[in-house]
């Protein structure tokens, strides 16, 4: 089961490490990663593999999403079932 | 693998767009609740419903955290009561209206709909009683939403009914006058109601439904405008083009919350309404979206052309992207409930004749309009008789859903707040059509009827 990271917001220093350690903590591989940065805006979005996440997934939404707030940044969690059905016919 | 492009329009839909699930609607067939001992049917209708229903509110909040998308409401729809209440005659029905509160108050739900009765042929054991009690139990209660199905495109339209909720709206607006005369914003006079229609107020579970079932209403008024307002200048036949596309991706989202929904509660999946559902929100309204099509304000001239082209579009777009599609289907004009329409009704761009016009190509009808609190019963009628008689010849739903603002008049304003929204008392014609109400009898059915 894969779900989708994003994170949107200004760039600062060590986004990306604080999302993979909290991915790392809880066992979620990290798949696949794309990023820009865009006039200062950061833009990342990242597939990872959530079978053997060790917690509940809403609360893997809870803490990365809480920790997104802490940086400044907005981080979704979303369930790629989602883009999957509003992209693909 | 999905593209980056794509994740980010549906982040930015959710975010900025007011992309939703509208509502995740359960509906429970009440036939084996039926007894001729009202108190026992009661505690039947209660027992079942909690039953039911009692993980709906809370799945629904976990597929919505998990799929990243907002789900407003989770509701209950339930077999007419009046087909309960015509096994106990002699009995009061409002009973039944706050067995139908109660249940909703304990498993969290926000609506409840069904007290109703279909009536568009004629009145059976039940109806009436029903029907005279619907004023107190929209009173007495919070959640519970009434509906009354007085014609269709196969039976005609009854009269005796239309002139008999003249006077139960305005009944029902008088006995909540101290609360905005919200008993009237939770009912509502169909004519072709549909069986398993998610929306308030006038959902309810329809006889040939089975025993359980959920249905799923999607929105997204905001996210289709902005679409078109990224298009610019395109000619018209991209607008709709444009609109199915946007529809197709919305309903898509429904058919897969729907899917889930149906999967954890173990319930057969019903339908997805296909509609877009404004709210008073600030870019959530269906006016703007005719707007963005290129008029100046909702109302103008154009603006019936305009509403054809998008509730056409909707479906089109939507029809491929559910397996079973059904409810209403559409783009709905409430007044009171879109930021849009408020401002067209208060500036005067828009009048009850347009919205009459308008109710032909729409998906539903006369939806949450206030009218001066001295309209007289027959002239409410009158409106109720015209809007049936659009859905009766056109084969569609139409619906009147009016509340008669007790002591104020054209201009002034009524706010019931929250999600049923706010707006000015709309001015109505004043002449009577007192004599042909009083007629009574039923107009027959029309030409269109006789597919066979």
């Amino acid at each position: 089961m894969n779900a989708v990271i994003t994170v949107l917001g200004k760039d600062t220093v060590g986004i990306l490490a604080k999302v993979s350690s909290e991915c790392a903590k809880v066992d979620v591989n990290i798949l696949e990663v794309t990023q820009s940065v865009l006039q200062g805006m950061f833009a990342m979005i990242m597939f990872v593999d959530i079978s053997k996440c060790t917690v509940p997934f809403s609360q893997l939404v809870d803490s990365l999403t809480a920790s997104g707030e802490q940086m400044g940044v907005k981080i979704h969690v979303m369930h790629e079932d989602i883009f999957n059905a509003m992209h693909k016919i | 693998m999905i593209n980056s492009h794509d994740i980010l329009e549906t982040i930015n839909m959710i975010d900025n767009e007011n992309l939703d699930v509208r509502t995740i609607t359960m509906g429970i067939s009440l036939l084996d609740c039926i007894d001729s001992d009202i108190t026992k049917s009661c505690q039947k209708l209660y027992d079942k419903i909690c039953r039911y229903a009692g993980s709906l509110v809370r799945t629904g909040e976990d597929i919505s955290k998990e799929y990243g998308i907002p789900i407003i409401h989770k509701r209950i729809a339930v077999t007419p009561i009046a087909m309960l209440a015509a096994a106990c005659p002699g009995n009061d029905p409002v009973k039944f209206a706050k067995a139908l509160d109660k249940a909703a108050d304990t498993i969290g739900v926000n609506f409840v709909g069904g007290y109703s009765a279909l009536v568009h042929k004629g009145f059976a054991p039940g109806d009436y009683a029903l029907i005279d009690s619907i004023p107190e139990a929209l009173a007495s209660t919070e959640k519970v939403c009434s509906s009354v199905n007085i014609g269709s495109t196969k039976a005609g339209i009854n009269m005796d009914a239309v002139a008999k909720m003249g006077k139960v709206i305005l009944k029902s607006a008088a006995l909540t006058a101290d609360r905005d005369c919200i008993g009237a914003a939770k009912l509502v006079v169909f004519c072709n109601a549909p069986e398993d229609n998610p929306f308030m107020a006038g959902a309810f579970h329809g006889p040939g439904e089975p025993d359980c079932v959920i249905n799923v209403g999607v929105s997204g008024p905001g996210v289709v405008r902005a679409a078109l307002a990224k298009a610019g200048d395109c000619n018209i036949t991209e607008v709709a083009d444009i609109v199915k596309k946007t529809a197709f991706k919305i309903t898509r989202m429904g058919q897969l919350v729907a899917k889930e929904a149906s999967r954890r509660l173990s319930v057969p999946f019903g339908i997805v309404d296909l509609s877009l559902a404004p709210t008073p929100a600030i870019g959530d309204s269906v006016a703007y979206i005719l707007e963005e099509m290129g008029l100046e304000q909702c109302g103008a001239h154009g603006t019936t052309a305009c509403l054809a082209l998008l509730n056409d579009a909707v479906k089109k777009g939507g029809v491929m992207a559910s397996s079973h599609v059904g409810g209403l289907s559409g783009a709905f004009i409430p007044v009171t409930e879109d930021a849009g329409m408020i401002e067209a009704a208060r500036s005067k761009a828009l009048s009850l004749t347009k919205l009459e016009a308008m109710t032909a190509v729409c998906s539903v009808g006369l939806d949450m309009i206030a009218i001066p609190g001295d309209t007289t019963p027959e002239i409410i009628s009158g409106i109720i008789a015209d809007e049936a008689a659009i859905g009766m010849v056109n084969s569609k739903t139409t619906a009147v859903r009016l509340i008669p603002a007790i002591g104020k008049k054209a201009g002034e304003e009524l706010c019931f707040g929250g999600l049923l929204g706010n707006g000015p008392v709309m001015d109505i014609n004043r002449k009577s059509p007192a004599r042909f109400i009083s007629r009574g009898g039923r107009i027959p059915a029309p030409m269109q009827s006789l597919k066979n």
